[in-house]
């Protein structure tokens, strides 16, 4: 279980993660949701202790996980840096994460090299974009580590590459739960996997959902501009556009049965909502 | 597989209620485990899971413990009568409010069920 108590991080004078509460539980696959500089890599840096809170608390099973080697081990952060000597071989950065890992497989990690197209000879430096985020996969899922937090680790591989992880993280999660936190932006091809959704817009918590009762939030109402504008009042409107005499509205907040009848006697049509574009309404800066 | 229409378990649980419909599943057949369900479909275990639920809920499927899911021996006469309920409702009247916005006369659908042509 992970508890996050009125978490701030701050670099100077920008606030990155602002009073954020949250709490995790555990074995579940969380999608975390943030558009760039909203906070996400500050929130696993201090998950993972890679660096301190400035204010607030994080604690992981209860205990703080700043330098704490045991619940270290059990903790693994996949960034775009990498975090491997560049010289180095992509089999000499493996045996060394293997000795770090209590519970890496070593035959697991061989299958996701051979998925990706990764040789053991290969030195990290040679790497295309891709490679390494595949070599970043590697490391994320090998290791089973019970906190495996990736955060955007997709970053330059091609849609094949994707799917390739986006399978095999599933798969080695059913055959190993674990609690595994995903940064993405990409929302639309990986929102099955997740259990859960946590949106965070400029360091604050925005939602945090099962990923179903999410998806559903979403409305688009169309039809004569008139009946859109009755419907339409006293709702949270995401965003509007008018083509001649017809209007469409993205709503946020799902509609009940009797919501429906009405928009349907009113003469309006009701659509979902892509849950990729939920996203960008909800976090774009007219919904600020 | 999936759209964003309705919760993904609906659909799962939709999709199996056709599957017994049809008789792709058999009445006591197992149905496949909510792990396999999610790596079929490549979706969280989660979700199929509350798919599943859902229809021991409504008496679809029932669990043997510690095997599995199977199809209630009465799923196919329970959902047939509740789609025959539904059948007017959602099939027909939609067909005929289009039929007469476009000025197709019930005569000539009746001619077109017969099988001669409109």
């Amino acid at each position: 279980m992970i508890s996050v108590r009125d978490l701030t991080v701050t670099y100077g004078a920008t606030t990155a993660v602002d009073s954020l509460t949250l709490d995790l539980a555990p074995s579940k696959i969380y999608g975390l949701l943030g558009r760039n500089g909203s906070g996400k890599t500050s929130l696993l840096s201090v998950l993972a202790a890679y660096r301190r809170a400035d204010g607030g608390s994080v604690r992981v099973d209860g205990v703080d996980p700043f330098e704490n080697a045991g619940l270290m081990r059990d903790t693994v952060f996949v960034r775009d840096t990498l975090d491997v000597p560049a010289g180095d071989r992509i089999g000499t950065v493996l045996d060394f994460h293997a000795r770090l890992r209590p519970r890496w497989d070593a035959a697991y990690a061989q299958h996701l090299l051979d998925a990706f197209g990764l040789s053991r000879r290969a030195r990290v430096s040679t790497l295309s974009r891709g490679q390494r985020s595949g070599l970043g996969v590697v490391l994320g899922l090998a290791c089973r580590a019970p906190l495996t937090l990736l955060d955007e680790v997709y970053l330059g591989m091609d849609a094949g590459a994707r799917a390739t992880f986006y399978r095999e993280l599933l798969d080695d999660y059913l055959a190993h739960p674990r609690t595994i936190v995903l940064s993405t932006h990409l929302i639309q091809e990986v929102a099955d996997l997740f259990e859960e959704v946590v949106i965070i817009d400029r360091g604050r918590l925005v939602v945090r959902e099962d990923t179903d009762t999410f998806r559903s939030r979403g409305v688009a109402v169309a039809g004569p501009a008139e009946a859109v504008e009755i419907f339409t009042s006293g709702r949270t409107v995401l965003s509007e556009q008018s083509l001649g005499s017809v209007r469409q509205a993205t709503l946020y907040g799902a509609l009940s049965a009797d919501d429906r009848r009405r928009a349907e006697t009113a003469g309006l049509s009701i659509a979902p909502v892509a849950i990729q574009d939920l996203f960008v309404h909800l976090t774009s800066e007219a919904a600020r | 597989m999936f759209d964003d229409r309705s919760p993904i378990y609906v659909q799962i649980a939709d999709g199996i209620k056709n599957d017994i419909l049809s008789g792709a599943l058999e009445e006591d057949g197992q149905v496949m485990s909510t792990n396999q369900y999610a790596a079929f479909y490549r979706i969280n275990p989660a979700t199929a899971a509350k798919g599943f639920a859902q229809l021991v809920d409504e008496g679809v499927l029932y669990k043997k413990r510690g095997i599995g899911m199977f199809v209630s021996p009465d799923a196919r006469a329970k959902l047939r009568d509740q789609r025959r309920e539904r059948f007017f409702a959602d099939v027909v009247d939609p067909m005929l409010a289009e039929a007469r916005m476009i000025g197709v006369s019930v005569e000539e659908i009746r001619k077109h069920i017969d099988g001669g042509k409109p």
